[in-house]
């Protein structure tokens, strides 16, 4: 009787163990759907690009032609490659600091309580719910070279209208203004929630030491902002590398090639110059560049957070 | 006490000098689409009248009711996708630390190095193969692929932090199957990073023109950026028209982020913190 129950139990344990350990290994079917997602849309099309990139393919024809690593050789042999990765990491570059160094004044300013904090943090932020492309046509109403607003002070000033999107450098340091302006809301939330989180009682001590409104920002607030500004390096960063829709409002990446980044260049070789061929190789060199740029960065802040 | 007072008068008066600057552009967005046509003077000027033709004739030429429907549509049913796809990949590789599981984090999160846009010419190439070109579904398809890391990890991070696993415990000794579990007990609790995510899709796949540009030529397809990027080109010369269709196409997203703008701040906050 005895033996039989022991048995009973254990067979029952068995079977609920077997059941159980069933359905938990039926847990990976759930990724499945992912999964589908991920491999057809990105990670396939990585391998089939790197295989792309090795052809001198013009993006319609029925052939692909292997060529090797010739459109490797001409990438790093082309003038344009330079311009566009130097554009590339003036738009990257310059966003992000001027973007936190904006956003942390916001934020300084914001976490005082004043009667105008609530509009005018709404009204910083506005602009990133906003279609990129269509701030950069907003923005172009102001840059315009015939009848833009700017100009429009410049001739009432009695000076000379100035074609402000068509010169190299001014139109560049334009579009960074453009997407700074768009997001800096963001960076001044983050920054913001970081100042927030800092304890009370390092600004009471400070206080009783006798340290200036200063000597407080630059030793207690600014150094136990490290993981805020690490955020926002990536966000602002990758951002900026990536940036695109602004360009091709305001100048299109003209005049010539002077403004375009890598996105819009590799854009502009596959649908405008039918050379898919070579635009899949800069594609390549865009993914190296920009995880290269962004692994550096997150590694150096690492360090940073770790010694504060 | 009084210094305190002029100092906080100072900071106010500061806000408000950064506040007019921020509106500017939006200042001559509003003067410039409520002119007409002919009318060249300066943008700083306000209109002597308000006109509304030139909404009326942007919403038609640039065909925005069509682009409007197709932007909702895109956006809807790719958060749709994100979030069933998103939460169901999350709850085992929150759950299960097995070597298959760390490895498919690894894999779902990893991939977000890859720039979307650096894939353009296979990608377009296969949706030409596939015949979706300008079809709304290969939008809603790509929209999902490409939000789906940070949406796995936002799901992965909110489980294994949040939601109890006692409660699944209870519902398998009752005898209740996995998915049973996971859409009876653990989804309802996915509330708040459900809309964390839903306000993330929202402002970016509406807001999306990369891919839109590619795959949605046809006027029928087009959503409000490619509209208005069409529509710019051809009226590059009569601002004003360009003007009126910014206004109607910024609308509907300027609206729902006024009245839920706590959930927008905080969500997209949240969602940049990937």
């Amino acid at each position: 009787m005895q033996k039989a129950y022991e048995f009973s139990r254990k067979l029952k344990s068995k079977k609920s163990e077997k059941m159980r350990s069933n359905s938990e290994n039926s847990l990976w079917v759930m990724f499945i759907p992912a999964l589908l997602f991920i491999s057809v849309f990105i990670i396939f099309p990585f391998i089939y690009g790197f295989r792309i990139s090795l052809t001198n393919w013009d993006g319609f024809s029925q052939t692909m032609n292997f060529t090797g690593i010739s459109q490797y050789i001409r990438l790093f042999s082309d003038p344009t490659t330079w311009l566009v990765t130097r554009n590339t990491l003036l738009y990257g570059v310059g966003s992000t600091v001027l973007q936190m160094a904006l956003g942390l004044a916001y934020a300084l300013l914001l976490v005082n309580s004043i009667k105008m904090r609530v509009i005018t943090r709404t009204i910083i932020y506005l602009p990133v719910i906003i279609s990129p492309l269509i701030m950069g046509y907003i923005w172009y109403f102001i840059f315009a070279y015939d009848n833009g607003a700017l100009n429009d002070i410049l001739l009432a000033f009695g000076l000379e209208k100035s074609n402000f999107l068509g010169h190299p450098y001014v139109n560049i340091f334009i579009i960074v203004m453009v997407n700074v302006y768009q997001f800096v809301g963001l960076s001044m939330i983050v920054f913001i929630a970081g100042i927030q989180s800092i304890s009370r009682d390092f600004f009471e001590a400070a206080k009783i030491d006798g340290a200036s409104r200063f000597q407080q920002l630059k030793n207690i607030t600014i150094p136990l902002l490290v993981p805020a500004m690490t955020i926002n390096v990536i966000i602002n960063l990758i951002g900026g590398l990536k940036l695109f829709d602004v360009i091709i409002s305001l100048t299109g990446g003209g005049p010539g090639d002077v403004s375009q980044s890598l996105s819009t260049f590799m854009y502009s070789l596959y649908f405008e110059r039918q050379d898919a061929g070579y635009a899949a190789t800069q594609g390549i060199f865009m993914v190296i560049l920009i995880f290269t740029i962004t692994v550096c960065s997150v590694l150096y802040l690492r360090r940073k957070e770790i010694e504060a | 006490m009084s210094s305190m007072k002029v100092q906080k008068c100072n900071l106010n008066v500061l806000a408000l000098c950064i506040c007019l600057l921020h509106l500017v552009p939006f200042y001559i967005l509003i003067t410039t689409s409520f002119k007409s046509s002919s009318n060249f003077s300066s943008m700083w000027k306000l209109p002597s009248s308000f006109q509304f033709d030139n909404f009326i004739t942007a919403w038609n030429q640039a065909s925005l009711g069509t682009a409007l429907f197709n932007s909702a549509f895109i956006t809807f049913f790719s958060a749709v996708l994100l979030i069933v796809c998103g939460s169901l990949a999350a709850y085992p590789l929150a759950r299960k630390n097995t070597k298959l599981n760390k490895f498919m984090y690894f894999l779902f999160v990893g991939v977000m190095v890859i720039p979307p846009l650096s894939v353009l010419v296979p990608l377009y190439q296969m949706v030409v193969d596939a015949g979706l070109l300008n079809t709304r579904l290969i939008a809603v398809l790509n929209n999902t692929a490409a939000f789906l890391s940070m949406t796995i990890f936002l799901y992965t991070g909110f489980i294994r932090s949040t939601v109890p696993k006692e409660l699944e415990e209870a519902a398998r000794i009752d005898g209740a199957g996995t998915l049973t579990i996971f859409f009876r007990v653990v989804f309802p609790l996915l509330k708040p990073i459900t809309a964390t995510v839903l306000i993330i899709c929202c402002v970016y796949i509406w807001n999306d023109f990369q891919f839109a540009l590619f795959f949605l030529q046809d006027e029928n397809v087009q959503t409000l950026p490619v509209a208005i990027n069409s529509f710019f080109g051809a009226n590059s010369t009569n601002l004003h028209l360009v003007a009126a269709a910014s206004i109607v196409a910024l609308l509907p997203m300027t609206i729902l982020f006024l009245v839920l703008q706590r959930y927008f701040i905080e969500g997209l906050a949240q969602g940049a913190v990937k």
